[in-house]
C-alpha cells in the first residue's frame, strides 16, 4: 500500500507548483483507501463488495480564499496538473512563495491493531454474518426479517503542506451491525445494534456478534407492545452511551470554530460563561484508544488531542481546524481538521464527544422521576447551530411512571435547545459508556464519529410523539 | 471537461473490453463514471474557496453460478480496472446462490431522448461562477436590514457522462449537467438568530435564477424571528414544497420491490387498495426532462419510464430493479438506483404529486386553526419508514382564520406515513423543482400532532 504513495522529492515539487503564482500556505493530501463490506440480507449472503479509492487533494490558500484540486492521478505529472489547478482557483496571482523543506513528524497511534482485515479469509467474515442472522431469529418466530453489515476500511494517509510537514497514518476500521424486523398484530416494528471500533479484525475476539444480533432483535420484539409516544414537554432520562448524540447536536456542533467564526453558532461569544449545569464536562477525545472516532494525525497531518470543552459547565475552548486557528492567530489547531476523502476539504469536526462521569446511581435517577421518558436508544440526531434547535431519535424508550420504567413506546424525534438543555441538565450518573459508532454529516461530508455519556436527566424536552 | 470523449463512446468501450472477458457461464457488468465539479463558496464579499475536479469511478458486478459479486475503485486506469474485475470475480465466491440473480437483459422499451446535458455550462469561465457566488451572497445581505449574515453562498456544477456495458446485452450511455445557487442565510434581532435557506437549479447556468434565490433565504430567516413554541395540539399542517418533497421521498422509499420482497414494506399487501386520500396521485417520472433526476436510462442501463404508483388514493404498483421484477414475477420498472461504487438498488428518481387547483395562498385561506412548515429536520433520526411512525422537528408560521400568523420554532409533527397519506386534504398547484428526486408542491394534512409547550 505504501508503495503508491508518492515520495518526498514529488511532494516536494507539487507543493512548489502549488505556491508557483503565490499563495500562504499549500498541502497536500493523499489518501488510499481498501474497503470491503459483506451484506446478509433475507436469509443469504448478498453481496460482498471490495473497494479502493486513492488520490490527492491539494489545497492553496491566498488571503482569504482556498483554491482545492483533487485527482486520482498520483504521478509527478497528475499532481502537478491538480497543484495548478488548485493555484489557479486561489487567485493568488503573485510571485512564487517559497516552501519549507519537508521534515517527517510522528504522532502516537491511539492503538495498536493485530489483525489486518485484508488478512482475513473472507469465509470467517461471511461466518460471522451467518451465526449473527442465526441468533436474531432465535429470539422469537415473531422475527420477520434480518439484515446483518460487515464493513472494515484500511485507510492510509499521508500529509504535506508548505511549512514543511510530512506525517502519515494508518487507520483500520471495523463495524458489525444488525437490524431486525418483527412483525405483529399492530404492523411491524425494527430493531437495531451496532459496534465499530478503530481495530482491525480482533474487534471479534472481545465482541460477540450474537449479542448484538439478540439486542437488536429484542429491540424490535418488545416494540411490539410499544404505545405511541408522547407529546410535548417532559422530564427525559437517558440510558449510558445514549446520551453522546444529545451532547453531539446540542453543543458538540455548535462548539466548532468554522460555525462560530460565521456567527452561525448560539456558543459565539460565550468562553469562560457557565453554560451548562456545573456537573457537566464536555471533552472531544481523538486519542481514545479503540473508539471509532480515533486517528493519530487528523487530515491535515496535527496529532489527535483530548480537548476539554466544557469544565464544570463553563465553556473553555472551541474545536480548531488549520484555517481557523490561524485566522484566530492560534499556534495550532486542535487536531480537529477531517475530510470525508481526498475529494474533499478538511473542515472542523467532532471525534469521540463524551460527557463525564456525575455521581448519582442510575437507578437512583429514575426513581427520583414521578413521570417522564427513558430512552434506552437513540438513532441519530440534527442540529441547526444557529438557534441551537436540536433534535434526535429514540428507537428504543419507555414511559417512567411513578419512577418505575413502564410501557415501552414507539419511535420519534425529542425536540430541544442545546443552549437551554445543558442548563436543564439535573441528574449524571455514575455509569459512563460510549453509545453506537455514528457517522457525522456536515456540508455533505459524513465521518466516523463516537460519543458517550453516564445516565443523565434533562427536566424538561419536548416528545415528538402522538399521544396526549 | 470531456473534449476527450465528448460522446462517451470512450467509456463504453473500456466497459466492452471488461465484459469481453466473461467466461462461459459468467455475467459482467461495468459501470464507468466520469464527472467534473466546480464548487465556489462565497463569504463577506470574498470567494471562501473554489474547489474543481474531476473523478472517475468503475464498479463491476459479476454473476457466476448464481452468486453475485461486486467491486468498484475511483479509477479508469486499466491496471485497476483489471484489479477491479479480478476482486468482484473472487468475492462471487462467497455469495448464496439464488435463482433469481443475474443482471439486466435488453426489454425492448425504447430510450427516452432528453436535453439532460448542456455543453455551454461546461464553457462557462471560472469568472462567472465567482460572480454569480458573490452577487448570491451580496444580493442575500441586502434583501433586508435584518439579515446579519450568510453562512454561505454556493455555486455548484456538475458535468457526468456515465456508461452501463453489460455481457448480456445492454450498452447505455448518458450525460447530464447540472447546476445550482444555494445560499443560508442568518437573520438576527436582538439576541435573536434565525436561519433561512433559498436556492435555484437548473442545467446550465441561465437557468438559474439568483434573484429568487436570495429572495426566499431573506423570507424565510426573517419571518420567523420572534418565534415561540406552540402549545402541543392536533391539528391541520401546510406542508411548504421544500418539506413536500422530502415527505415523497419517504413515501416512495417505502414502494420499492426489494422493500416488499424483504417484508420490510408497509404497503406490501396493499395493491389495488386504497391508502391515500382521493386528491393524492403519486407518480415517479424520470422521462420528464424537467425534473431535477430525469435520466434516459436506470441503474442498470434499462430505459426509464414513467410509473403511477398511486392514483386517486389507490395504489397501484411497486418499483423494480430487473433482480426484483424477476423474483416478483414480473419485470423491471426501469427503477435500479445506484452510484458505481455499489450494486443496483430500487427507488424512484423522480416523484411527483399530481398539483391540484388551489395556490398556496388560497388553501391556507381556508384553514381557520393549523400551522404551516416551512423546515424539518431530523428525518433520518425520527422517521421509521418500515413501522410508518413518522415525527419530525419542526418550523414555521401558526395560520389564524385563513392567514399566516405568528412565527414558531422549535416543535416536532408526528403521525404515521399510512395516517397521513389518508389524511391529506388538498394538494397545491405549486409544483417547484428542487435538487432533490422528488418535486416540490405544497401539502395540506389534517390531524397532525403538533407537539411544543
Amino acid at each position: 500500500m505504501a508503495g503508491t504513495m508518492p515520495d518526498a522529492d514529488v511532494l516536494d515539487a507539487t507543493l512548489r507548483a502549488a505556491l508557483r503564482t503565490g499563495g500562504d500556505f499549500a498541502e497536500v493530501f493523499v489518501e488510499d483507501r481498501r474497503s470491503s463490506r459483506a451484506r446478509f440480507d433475507d436469509g443469504k449472503v448478498e453481496e460482498l463488495v471490495s473497494g479502493r479509492l486513492s488520490g490527492a487533494g491539494i489545497r492553496v490558500r491566498s488571503g482569504s480564499s482556498v483554491g482545492f484540486a483533487h485527482t486520482a492521478d498520483l504521478t509527478a505529472a497528475g499532481l502537478r496538473s491538480a497543484a495548478q489547478t488548485a493555484a489557479a482557483a486561489a487567485r493568488a496571482g503573485g510571485s512564487p512563495t517559497p516552501a519549507g523543506k519537508l521534515s517527517r513528524q510522528q504522532a502516537p497511534a491511539p492503538n495498536e491493531v493485530s489483525v489486518a482485515p485484508d488478512a482475513v479469509a473472507k469465509t470467517r467474515k461471511v461466518a460471522l454474518l451467518q451465526a449473527a442472522d442465526e441468533a436474531a431469529r432465535a429470539e422469537g418466530s415473531a422475527i420477520s426479517q434480518v439484515a446483518c453489515l460487515y464493513g472494515d476500511s484500511q485507510r492510509s494517509i499521508l500529509v504535506a503542506n508548505s511549512d514543511g510537514l510530512l506525517a502519515t497514518d494508518e487507520q483500520v476500521k471495523t463495524l458489525f451491525s444488525v437490524s431486525a424486523v418483527a412483525v405483529g398484530d399492530t404492523g411491524m416494528q425494527t430493531g437495531r445494534e451496532s459496534v465499530g471500533r478503530t481495530v482491525g479484525f480482533e474487534l471479534f475476539d472481545t465482541v460477540d456478534v450474537t449479542d448484538l444480533a439478540r439486542t437488536a432483535a429484542r429491540r424490535a420484539l418488545r416494540k411490539l407492545e410499544a404505545r405511541p409516544a408522547p407529546s410535548g414537554a417532559v422530564p427525559v432520562v437517558i440510558g449510558p452511551g445514549g446520551g453522546g448524540v444529545l451532547f453531539h447536536e446540542a453543543c458538540g456542533h455548535g462548539l466548532e470554530a468554522d460555525l462560530i467564526a460565521k456567527e452561525a453558532s448560539v456558543f459565539a461569544g460565550r468562553i469562560g460563561e457557565q453554560v451548562a449545569n456545573p456537573m457537566v464536562t464536555l471533552i472531544d477525545d481523538g486519542t481514545m484508544g479503540t473508539e471509532w472516532g480515533c486517528y493519530a494525525i487528523d487530515d491535515e497531518g496535527r496529532p489527535a488531542q483530548r480537548n476539554v470543552l466544557i469544565a464544570d459547565g463553563v465553556l473553555m475552548d472551541y474545536m480548531w481546524d488549520r484555517l481557523r486557528a490561524d485566522r484566530a492567530d492560534r499556534p495550532a489547531s486542535s487536531g480537529n481538521g477531517r475530510r470525508e476523502s481526498y475529494q474533499h476539504l478538511p473542515m472542523v469536526r467532532m471525534t469521540n464527544t463524551y460527557i463525564a462521569n456525575g455521581d448519582s446511581e442510575p437507578d437512583d435517577i429514575v426513581a427520583d422521576t414521578p413521570h417522564g421518558v427513558y430512552v434506552a436508544h437513540l438513532g441519530g440526531g440534527q442540529v441547526n447551530t444557529a438557534t441551537g434547535d436540536f433534535v434526535f431519535g429514540m428507537t428504543e424508550a419507555y414511559l417512567i411512571e411513578d419512577g418505575r420504567l413502564t410501557a415501552p413506546i414507539r419511535d420519534g424525534n425529542l425536540i430541544g435547545n442545546g443552549p437551554e438543555v445543558l442548563t436543564l441538565i439535573d441528574a449524571l450518573g455514575n455509569d459512563f459508556a460510549m453509545g453506537s459508532p455514528g457517522t457525522c454529516g456536515k456540508d455533505g461530508q459524513g465521518v466516523p464519529v463516537g460519543d458517550g455519556t453516564p445516565t443523565l436527566r434533562v427536566q424538561r424536552l419536548t416528545v415528538g410523539g402522538t399521544a396526549a | 471537461m470531456h473534449d476527450d470523449d465528448p460522446t462517451g463512446e470512450a467509456l463504453a468501450s473500456l466497459g466492452d473490453r471488461v465484459v469481453a472477458q466473461a467466461a462461459p457461464g459468467e455475467q459482467i457488468e461495468v459501470v464507468l463514471v466520469h464527472s467534473a465539479e466546480t464548487e465556489v463558496r462565497a463569504w463577506e464579499g470574498d470567494i471562501e474557496s473554489f474547489a474543481s475536479a474531476t473523478a472517475h469511478g468503475v464498479g463491476i458486478r459479476v454473476v457466476i453460478d448464481q452468486r453475485q459479486g461486486f467491486a468498484h475503485a475511483g479509477s479508469h486506469d486499466e491496471a485497476v480496472v483489471a484489479e477491479t474485475l479480478a476482486a468482484a470475480r473472487d468475492n462471487a465466491a462467497f455469495g448464496t446462490p439464488d435463482e433469481f440473480q443475474g443482471l439486466a437483459e435488453p426489454d425492448g422499451v425504447a430510450v427516452p431522448e432528453m436535453d439532460l446535458y448542456r455543453p455551454e455550462l461546461a464553457a462557462v469561465d471560472p469568472e462567472t461562477k465567482i460572480r454569480m457566488a458573490l452577487e448570491l451572497e451580496r444580493a442575500t445581505r441586502d434583501g433586508d436590514r435584518r439579515i446579519c449574515g450568510v453562512e454561505s453562498a454556493d455555486y455548484v456544477d456538475a458535468l457526468s457522462v456515465g456508461a452501463v456495458v453489460t455481457s448480456t446485452g445492454i450498452r447505455s450511455i448518458g450525460r447530464d449537467s447540472s447546476c445550482y445557487l444555494s445560499v443560508y442565510s442568518l437573520a438576527a434581532d436582538g439576541d435573536e438568530t434565525q436561519t433561512g435557506f433559498g436556492f435555484s437549479v437548473g442545467r446550465s447556468v441561465e437557468d438559474l435564477d439568483l434573484r429568487q434565490a436570495a429572495a426566499d433565504a431573506v423570507e424565510r430567516a426573517v419571518r420567523l424571528l420572534g418565534a415561540g413554541k406552540p402549545a402541543t395540539r392536533r391539528t391541520t399542517v401546510v406542508f411548504d414544497p421544500w418539506v413536500t418533497a422530502q415527505f415523497l421521498g419517504i413515501v416512495g422509499s417505502t414502494l420499492s420491490g426489494e422493500a416488499v420482497l424483504k417484508r420490510r414494506s408497509l404497503f406490501a399487501d396493499r395493491l389495488g387498495e386504497t391508502v391515500a386520500a382521493p386528491c393524492f396521485t403519486l407518480t415517479d417520472d424520470p422521462t420528464d426532462a424537467a425534473a431535477f433526476g430525469a435520466g434516459e436510462t436506470d441503474g442498470e442501463g434499462l430505459a426509464t419510464r414513467r410509473n403511477e404508483l398511486m392514483t386517486a388514493g389507490v395504489l397501484r404498483q411497486f418499483l423494480h430493479n430487473s433482480y426484483t421484477g424477476r423474483r416478483s414475477g414480473t419485470a423491471s420498472t426501469g427503477s435500479a438506483v445506484r452510484g458505481y461504487a455499489g450494486t443496483p438498488g430500487v427507488g424512484c428518481m423522480a416523484l411527483v404529486a399530481t398539483p391540484g387547483d388551489a395556490a398556496p395562498d388560497e388553501l391556507v385561506a381556508g384553514i381557520d386553526d393549523g400551522v404551516l412548515v416551512q423546515g424539518v429536520t431530523g428525518l433520518h433520526s425520527g422517521v421509521n419508514p418500515v413501522s410508518g411512525d413518522f415525527s419530525t422537528g419542526a418550523e414555521g408560521l401558526r395560520i389564524r382564520d385563513g392567514e399566516l400568523a405568528e412565527p414558531i420554532r422549535e416543535f416536532t409533527v408526528a403521525s404515521t406515513l399510512q395516517r397521513m397519506l389518508l389524511d391529506v386534504v388538498a394538494v397545491g398547484n405549486d409544483l417547484t423543482r428542487l435538487p432533490m428526486t422528488a418535486a416540490g408542491v405544497t401539502l395540506v394534512v389534517g390531524d397532525v400532532t403538533v407537539s411544543g409547550e
